[in-house]
């Protein structure tokens, strides 16, 4: 198969066909790289419903140079090959980020000092790169009670940005589907039929996948701010899944276990529920060492695990 | 009066039932093109009489069953909609209530033309009684044989059947139908793929209008070309209207597609004038999703050429100046009509309509509705007019369906047209109405 010939932001990458514009962006890296909100390379027809990676196609291919009448969703848009994308280099585009990344903070309440996610929360990110400082809304915001939809899971729907991301692990990951949307429009929720219905030995990735504070691990609520653990990566055997993780560690104490994030947010692979909660242990784990968090990352304050010093010994200012 | 198509025999009484249709020369067309054509060349006979798709967005019907994947292995589905729920619009339930044979009719001919051997009708779950009207039909048009195995002897079986929504507008949108029809939550799905190549099961479909499937017989009888000389321009044909709001004659009439605006809402003919010889104030021409548009722009374009009731001439001028033919649901309104309460109304249905799947719409309709609530009671300010036009500018064309677009269209137009109202209550701190 001959590869595809994709420009995004005057960036060329060759692509193989099928891929879809944020997967040749992410293949570029960098700040090319369009926000994903619902888009989770690892779980099947996601993506397209936040709308925050709209970009601008400013020529359709080769064959047909004409630009597409309205924006497009990159993550759910397959690359042509002559393709030329603008993302970070139209105004339009990042206007219209603007403008969802509004739409997405209308009916949020904006507790983040009270959130256990702050920190590591994607909607978070994308409000200080896009968002407007001041709110222009001034009416009430929808609101839920925060409920228990499985023994160790806490929903907060009001924090909710329904990226339908927990519903496709539902779905995909896990053997019996019991949750999903209820209602329509915004007053919809993620929700089970059944109170507590949530009982699988893979939920525990729904908190994971969640990008915002809505899915909270119980095991781990309000006992540190994520900034003041570090992190580890660490492995067990596991006859279930990889048992490959992140133990989130203050002093001598496991605090929280995640399965391992890539660059973009998401689980290189997903981890089972017994690994997630009930191995707390520092005997239960083979440490290998601190997990590298990105610079920009709050969670990488008072981290100085590992500084590059040049060949002559010598650090330089 | 124009040629009558669609509504020629709809005061004959009892012609719900099959002897009364049969009578009136009824099902004739699908003898015909079981006998004498294959299914391309009924296609082709619809591509030439230029029909299009009467639900709102004006597709050409036969390029649409063009593009329907052949080469799959597939079995392919024929879909009616029968989801008519855009606000103003009442025109398809006067057909299934009232000549339920002609859309099975209809059915049996775009089956045959599309190779598809089970057909679904998916009628809106409010109209409950026409689906009981309609099971009827299909099982008369089973017993004499135009269902079934071997229609009439031909080789060709088809099976219709008729499913109720469950009450979402949103169910309206042809890929959350299917969904809904397959069981699931009415969410409209990401294109591409499009019906035509992904539909109902995963197989190719198509999905038209009630009005769209009803206007086939009579192609089929009297040819493509017979059709196509009906009409203006590339608005072929006739149109149902429903025409409704402040005028002397409401009720839905079948009109040839090129007929002026003003004659439509004066003569006595249509719709008979304004109620109680007031003044003409506005017109949503298509249904509650289309700009609105001020008396001086209905009755004649920016140039001052006549408005026509055609699908080209309505939309003349963009959206500056110009509408969209829509569904053909015509609401009318006098001079007092409170244009921002009306729009509260809209706003308030698709606010409620919205499906909650991607940002935009879901967050957007809500905040419209709010804001125009708010200027509507007199507690809005300047800024909020600007307000509502800068989010109806962010909700179009960023959304996954046309819901976003039908939301905010009323909301950019209402405010170009009659920015004054809304100012006026904002200074009035009240409705001025």
């Amino acid at each position: 198969m001959p590869l595809l010939k994709v420009t995004i932001d005057n960036i060329e990458v060759e692509v193989e066909a099928g891929t879809t514009i944020m997967n040749a962006a992410r293949k570029i890296g960098g700040s090319v790289v369009p926000p994903a909100m619902c888009y989770y390379s690892k779980l099947e027809g996601s993506g397209g419903y936040c709308r925050t990676c709209l970009v601008k196609v400013s020529q359709g291919s080769f064959k047909d140079n004409r630009p597409m009448p309205k924006l497009v969703a990159s993550c759910r848009t397959p690359v042509q090959d002559g393709m030329v994308v603008q993302n970070r280099t139209s105004p339009e585009v990042m206007d219209n980020r603007r403008a969802i990344t509004e739409f997405l903070l209308i009916n949020h309440p904006l507790d983040c000092p009270v959130c256990d996610q702050a920190g590591e929360c994607h909607l978070q990110d994308l409000s200080y790169e896009h968002g407007l400082e001041e709110t222009r809304t001034e009416e009430d915001r929808r609101t839920f009670d925060p409920i228990d939809i499985g023994d160790l899971i806490k929903l907060h729907m009001n924090r909710c940005i329904l990226c339908y991301r927990c519903v496709k692990v539902a779905d995909q990951i896990t053997d019996n589907r019991v949750h999903g949307v209820l209602g329509r429009g915004d007053h919809s929720e993620i929700s089970t039929l059944i109170q507590k219905a949530v009982d699988n030995d893979f939920s525990g990735n729904m908190i994971d996948v969640c990008p915002v504070g809505a899915l909270t691990d119980k095991t781990f609520r309000f006992k540190s701010r994520v900034w003041f653990t570090r992190p580890f990566d660490a492995h067990r055997e596991c006859a279930k899944c990889c048992g490959k993780t992140v133990l989130w560690m203050k002093g001598e104490e496991i605090l929280r276990v995640t399965g391992r994030k890539d660059q973009y947010g998401e689980l290189e692979e997903f981890i089972c529920n017994d690994c997630r909660f009930h191995h707390k242990e520092t005997t239960d784990w083979i440490v290998e060492g601190p997990r590298k968090i990105e610079r920009h990352s709050v969670i990488s304050q008072n981290h100085y695990e590992k500084l590059d010093i040049p060949e002559n010994g010598e650090e330089s200012e | 009066m124009a040629e009558q198509i669609l509504l020629k025999n709809i005061d004959v009484p009892g012609l719900a039932s099959y002897e009364v249709y049969r009578k009136l020369g009824g099902y004739s067309s699908v003898e015909k093109a079981l006998k004498n054509y294959t299914p391309d060349q009924v296609t082709s006979e619809v591509t030439k009489s230029g029909l299009r798709g009467r639900g709102g967005a004006g597709f050409p019907a036969g390029m649409k069953w063009g593009f329907i994947d052949k080469k799959t292995n597939n079995p392919r589905y024929f879909v009616c909609n029968f989801d008519e729920s855009e606000p103003g619009t009442f025109k398809d339930r006067h057909i299934g209530q009232l000549n339920p044979h002609q859309l099975i009719e209809g059915m049996i001919l775009g089956s045959y033309a599309l190779g598809a051997r089970t057909s679904y009708i998916y009628i809106r779950g409010e109209l409950f009684y026409v689906l009981r009207i309609i099971e009827k039909a299909i099982a008369e048009a089973y017993k004499n044989g135009f269902l079934g195995e071997n229609i009439k002897g031909s080789g060709y079986s088809l099976d219709l059947y008729c499913q109720p929504g469950a009450g979402a507008y949103i169910c309206g949108e042809e890929t959350a139908l299917l969904e809904s029809l397959e069981g699931k939550r009415g969410n409209p799905r990401i294109k591409p793929p499009f019906p035509a190549v992904v539909g109902l099961y995963g197989c190719p479909t198509v999905v038209n209008n009630v009005e769209t499937i009803a206007a086939l017989p009579w192609i089929i009888n009297n040819g493509g070309e017979a059709y196509s000389a009906i009409g203006i321009g590339n608005s072929k044909g006739t149109k149902l209207i429903s025409a409704c709001g402040h005028i002397n004659k409401p009720g839905i009439y079948e009109i040839e597609l090129g007929l002026p605006v003003e004659e439509f809402i004066y003569s006595d003919e249509y719709c008979g004038g304004i109620r109680h010889d007031h003044t003409l104030k506005a017109v949503v021409a298509g249904g509650s999703s289309v700009p609105i548009l001020p008396a001086h722009l209905i009755l004649k374009t920016a140039e001052g050429k006549p408005r026509l009731m055609s699908y080209e001439s309505l939309s003349e001028g963009g959206f500056q100046s110009g509408t969209m033919l829509g569904s053909g649901g015509f609401i009318v309104m006098d001079e007092t009509t409170c244009i921002v309460k009306n729009l509260l109304t809209f706003a308030k249905f698709y606010h409620h309509e919205s499906c909650g799947q991607c940002s935009p719409c879901r967050e957007g309709t809500g905040w419209m509705e709010k804001i125009l609530h708010r200027i509507e009671s007199g507690h809005g300010t300047m800024k909020d007019i600007d307000l509502l036009v800068d989010i109806s500018k962010h909700i179009e064309g960023n959304t996954i369906c046309p819901l976003g677009d039908a939301a905010a269209w009323p909301v950019a137009s209402a405010i170009r047209h009659f920015r004054e109202e809304f100012e006026e209550h904002v200074k009035l701190q009240k409705c001025p109405f």
